[in-house]
């Protein structure tokens, strides 16, 4: 094992028996179970772990948490590698492999470096100014691009595919505790012993939040331990760690990815490598605690700079101890723990704070510098020393001469920013709390949404403990569980918090000047200080235009260490207190999470149920290539050895015009429409009548839409004096059921009538060609399927193999055709029994395209046509509309635009080269002048027609009706490509109907 | 997501719904020739900022259409009632 220079001999929460290797940039990093990669890395001296976004500069780990800006690695390798994921939060794990990010050759040694002495050259908007600009345009930008995001030091994505599974999960609880700090563990506590069932969720490995920052085996340990081991035994209570609650949705839902699998090379069999619970909750306990604030001084993104409390992070949960010779400065009491434990572990230790005067209690023993504060770090690839200087607590600016002091590790509070992420997705902005340095949740803004603890800007660990064990009891009772918690003493553990006569300054800089240059503010994105000074000159003074100009906050870490000073210097720079600053915006997610952990498993065919016919099996076994119809999966032609889809096509529909041929139709959306007033509401939605249908007769309906354009059209049977069979096209099957429970549930309540949708109880079958009604005769018992007892638009029953089914003497195709109905279940026996009747006379499946064939051979209109955009006129369909009777869209469609003589009509074409396929979409221009704007017209659907010989089409083209002969070009603009056509009477076959009547 | 107690179904999802619309505009009668009432019906809306009420569809559940009561700065949903028997001040 390699050794590790800065990790303690003895001490931490590490397992020290399970010692292991990973790997970072190629290079042998000894680690143990319990370590984060940043952790390990520390130990082992690793200072440099990648470089700046914008500028290259070199950049160590900062934090040791989900708020790290700077160590973001590329982890893993092949299909399961992950950009930017933050070495902080990433446990280490034996083989682990990380790679930096953006150095070029090495982070050690980076060309790109060279871009931070350009610096000046790059401000604020930089990109806006030089690349998109009036007179630019984009194009210019869009060129460079590429080459900007090479330079930028980011990750990059996996190219090869994800080869874990994820899943989802839903659940339910009364109440969501979010944090499992003391705050979180008194809530969840508070709310067990109330009789709620709960939910703990916690982002890290273990509960114990802050709890775990303080040495190994203090009073905060056997507090949690005690805590937890109640929690455990409750059997409503269920601890979920390694999960973030990512998102806080309307009506108490809460997104939450458990990394069940991520601390591993990877998942064992079987097992998802994360999950995504979507959480319905009575109430949730927002405990999520406080993100230390950095201060903002020269040079203050060297490696060796870092937040104090991570500091005491890695010296107490990790026994790293990040350096030997510490400054700590800072304006507030939280460091004094932390001084104290660093020197008890062997460190030289300087406190900085800005306040003069300090109770000789924090002083004694400390090396403490009163009045003082860093004006800047120097040093090159590693801190090696600070400047400091003289400092007025409540300004932050220096007077008097520096002095260098040296150090290898300083390490910075300014306060801390309560992390109210959550909150503000569901409420919006908080409210800046001058007392508390802060913007705080309002209390009531989201009944069910409490804050307990640091996020609600409690300080300390008894004010955090009672805050989260009041919340937690209130929540409980908010869903209806109000038995007796007793009560719970907080730990003594002398964490009495930071606010105290606490000095919070938004830089540390000379009188009336500006800090030491480089001072970052958002580490991440590399915006300066000096960045916000520049965009605020410029008139960028909301902060969401400054967010936005300067791209400060918008880094994958949110600008979780960079907000508050973000806001801070945009208050001062504009002379107006924080409360007038305003915050931005906060949205989901909290932390970055897997685009695999929301898909789960819903991708390809599953991310939608696919639905299948009673003969799906049938049609897989012989062959059948399929297409997708809404949902369905429908045959679209059987191929033969060697055919493509149109050859197959063509010959299935030429086979049914000569012979007989059997397609599956059972995705017809079938809505039976039941009760006296059954017919009254046919005639109300169907532009034509239906009271007047006979039972045992068939008719053809078109039905329009409020506003008067064409929405459906089907065929409706009746059964029986009070009962139809309405049919409809797949696709609009859904839509036309919800909206006649619409309009029958909230406007023609008086109705008594019921529809019910019977799509999936009934298997169909046509039956077409002129040798369809020998093959029922020969597969049907107990019916006479005779010309004069079965004539066209008429039904009938009978049996086939047994089966009883229904028959309607119908046709789509225009030869003589039946629709033979049947119960699903025997959909695929009855299928069979047709073919082996129809044998003798050849009969054949087909598919969805020579179905397509033979109506647009007929000229009957579908899909293509019915686009919510054409009327009756349009459509030829006028002859429908009653005049006797109102119906939904009778008064709308006669909107004087709807009336337009010259509005496009449906027409026939027909490629005058007959071997030129027309291409559905492509665009009307008359034979001759200038292909220019949008034509007149369009080409709807298009087929190459055995019967004509030729390739044919249906179009809406201008005053199509009176155009009949004409020629037309097809021009498709994106092909390049123009088909010269004759336009034609819509229908190619047949006109007169012998065949169908036959 | 929203969570809508249907009264039929009780507390579900948003996603077993299917938005209806404005439920405070009123369909004119069937048979009503006049344009000005049809085209006010179908293309005229307020967008009114806080209580609204709603068409929501429980096309995933019972296939009730509700009137359900929505806050739209807040989202907050309050009372929810079966379109059929919603009483015409809670329509209108």
């Amino acid at each position: 094992m390699t050794s590790q220079p800065c990790r303690l001999a003895a001490g931490g929460r590490i397992d020290r028996a399970t010692a292991f290797a990973l790997r970072f940039d190629g290079r042998e990093v000894g680690a143990y179970g319990g370590d984060t990669l940043a952790s390990a890395l520390l130990a082992n001296g690793v200072r440099v772990v990648g470089r700046s976004f914008k500028y290259h500069r070199p950049r160590g780990v900062f934090s040791a948490g989900v708020e790290e800006p700077n160590a973001l690695v590329q982890l893993r390798q092949g299909g399961r590698s992950e950009p930017n994921s933050r070495a902080t939060t990433v446990e280490a794990f034996p083989g682990l492999e990380a790679a930096s990010q953006g150095g070029w050759p090495s982070v050690n040694f980076d060309l790109g470096a060279a871009l931070g002495a350009f610096s000046r050259f790059m401000p604020a908007g930089f990109y806006y100014k030089t690349f998109i600009g009036p007179g630019r345009g984009t194009a210019w930008w869009m060129f460079c691009e590429r080459f900007i995001r090479r330079a930028a030091a980011s990750g990059h994505v996996a190219g090869a595919r994800d080869p874990d599974s994820y899943e989802k999960v839903n659940a339910f609880c009364d109440v969501l505790v979010i944090g499992a700090g003391p705050a979180g563990l008194a809530a969840a506590l508070a709310a067990g012993r109330a009789g709620a069932r709960v939910m703990l969720v916690e982002q890290d490995r273990e509960p114990g939040g802050a709890l775990l920052d303080q040495p190994a085996g203090g009073p905060g340990d056997a507090w949690a331990g005690a805590v937890l081991a109640e929690l455990r035994a409750m059997p409503r209570v269920r601890i979920l760690t390694r999960t973030t609650a990512f998102g806080a949705y309307d009506g108490e839902v809460y997104g939450l990815i458990e990394r069940a699998w991520d601390h591993v090379a990877a998942p064992p069999a079987h097992q998802p490598r994360q999950r995504y619970w979507v959480v319905r909750a009575g109430a949730a306990v927002l405990a999520s605690g406080a993100i230390e604030r950095p201060l903002v001084f020269g040079n203050n993104d060297l490696p060796g700079v870092m937040l104090a409390a991570s500091v005491r992070r890695y010296v107490n949960r990790y026994a790293v101890l990040c350096g030997r010779r510490v400054v700590l400065c800072t304006g507030n009491d939280s460091v004094y723990p932390t001084a104290r434990e660093l020197a008890a572990a062997g460190a030289a230790v300087t406190v900085v704070d800005l306040r003069a005067d300090l109770p000789a209690a924090f002083t004694a023993g400390l090396n403490v510098l009163a009045g003082h504060a860093v004006v800047s770090a120097q040093g090159g690839k590693a801190v090696s020393g600070v400047s400091i200087a003289a400092v007025d607590a409540a300004s932050g600016q220096t007077s008097g001469a520096t002095r260098a002091l040296p150090c290898d590790l300083l390490a910075t509070s300014g306060g801390f920013t309560p992390t109210l992420h959550l909150w503000s997705q569901r409420a919006g902005r908080p409210a800046y709390d001058p007392a508390r340095f802060a913007f705080l949740p309002v209390a009531g803004r989201v009944p069910l949404l409490l804050c307990a603890g640091a996020v609600a800007g409690e300080d300390g660990l008894a004010a955090c403990v009672a805050a989260g064990f009041a919340q937690g009891t209130q929540a409980a009772q908010l869903t209806g569980r109000s038995n007796t918690v007793g009560d719970l003493v907080a730990p003594a553990t002398g964490d009495d918090g930071w606010l105290r006569e606490a000095a919070v300054v938004a830089a540390i800089r000379a009188a009336g000047g500006q800090p030491a240059s480089p001072a970052f503010v958002d580490l991440q994105h590399d915006v300066k200080r000096s960045d916000l000074a520049l965009a605020h000159r410029e008139g960028y003074v909301s902060v969401e235009h400054l967010k936005r100009y300067t791209t400060s906050g918008m880094a994958t870490d949110q600008g979780k260490t960079a907000d508050v000073n973000v806001l801070a210097g945009l208050a001062e720079l504009s002379g107006v207190p924080m409360a007038e600053a305003g915050t931005t915006t906060f949205r989901p997610p909290f932390t970055p999470i897997a685009f695999g952990a929301i898909v789960g498993r819903e991708h390809g065919r599953h991310f939608r149920p696919t639905r299948l016919t009673a003969m799906h099996d049938w049609h897989v076994a012989h062959g059948a290539t399929f297409v997708d119809a809404g949902s369905w999966l429908r045959p679209s032609c059987y191929p033969q050895p060697g055919e493509g889809l149109a050859e197959a096509a063509a010959r299935e529909a030429a086979h049914v015009r000569q012979a007989v041929g059997l397609v599956d139709v059972s995705t017809l959306g079938k809505i039976a429409v039941q009760g006296p007033d059954a017919a009254e509401l046919l005639d109300r939605v169907y532009v034509n009548a239906f009271r007047s249908l006979k039972v045992g007769r068939l008719r053809y309906g078109v039905m329009l839409r409020d506003d008067g354009f064409v929405r459906d059209d089907g065929t409706t049977a009746r059964l029986a004096e009070t009962e139809f069979v309405m049919s409809t096209t797949t696709t609009n099957a859904a839509r036309i059921l919800g909206q006649l429970e619409h309009l029958l549930q909230t406007a023609w309540t008086d109705l008594r009538v019921q529809v019910t949708t019977v799509t999936d109880q009934w298997a169909a079958i046509a039956v077409a060609g002129p040798q369809a009604r020998r093959l029922l005769q020969a597969a049907c018992e107990g019916a006479d399927l005779s010309a004069a007892a079965l004539p066209h638009m008429a039904l009938t029953y009978a049996t086939v193999a047994d089966v009883p089914v229904r028959i309607h003497r119908m046709s789509y195709s225009g030869e003589l055709a039946y629709e033979v109905y049947v119960p699903a279940g025997f959909g695929q026996l009855v299928w069979t029994a047709l073919l082996e009747a129809g044998a003798p006379f050849g009969a054949a499946p087909y598919g969805t395209e020579a179905m397509g064939t033979l109506r647009i051979e007929k000229g009957h209109v579908a899909g293509g046509e019915l686009d919510g955009r054409t009327t009756l006129k349009d459509l030829a369909l006028e002859r429908f509309a009653s005049t006797r009777k109102p119906f939904v869209g009778a008064v709308l469609r006669q909107r004087p635009v709807l009336e337009d003589p010259a509005r496009p009509s449906l027409v026939g074409l027909e490629a005058i080269d007959r071997t030129s396929p027309i291409r559905a979409g492509t665009l009307l221009f008359a034979e001759t002048g200038e292909i220019a704007g949008h034509g007149e017209g369009h080409v709807t659907s298009a087929t190459f027609s055995p019967v004509v010989g030729g390739h044919i089409a249906l179009a809406l083209l201008a005053r199509g009706q009176t155009r009949i002969g004409e020629v037309v070009r097809c021009v498709d603009l994106l092909a390049g490509r123009t088909v010269a056509c004759r336009v034609t009477a819509p229908c190619f076959v047949d006109p007169e109907g012998v065949r169908q009547n036959a | 997501m929203l969570r809508i107690r249907c009264p039929v179904c009780g507390l579900r999802d948003e996603t077993e719904f299917v938005y209806g619309g404005d439920a405070t505009v009123r369909r004119p009668a069937h048979g009503e020739a006049d344009p000005e009432k049809w085209v006010e019906y179908v293309f005229l809306r307020d967008n009114p900022r806080g209580p609204h009420r709603e068409y929501w569809h429980h096309a995933a559940g019972c296939r009730q259409w509700l009137v359900v009561e929505r806050d739209t700065l807040t989202h907050a949903i309050g009372a929810v009632a079966l379109a059929r028997d919603a009483t015409p001040e809670v329509r209108s």
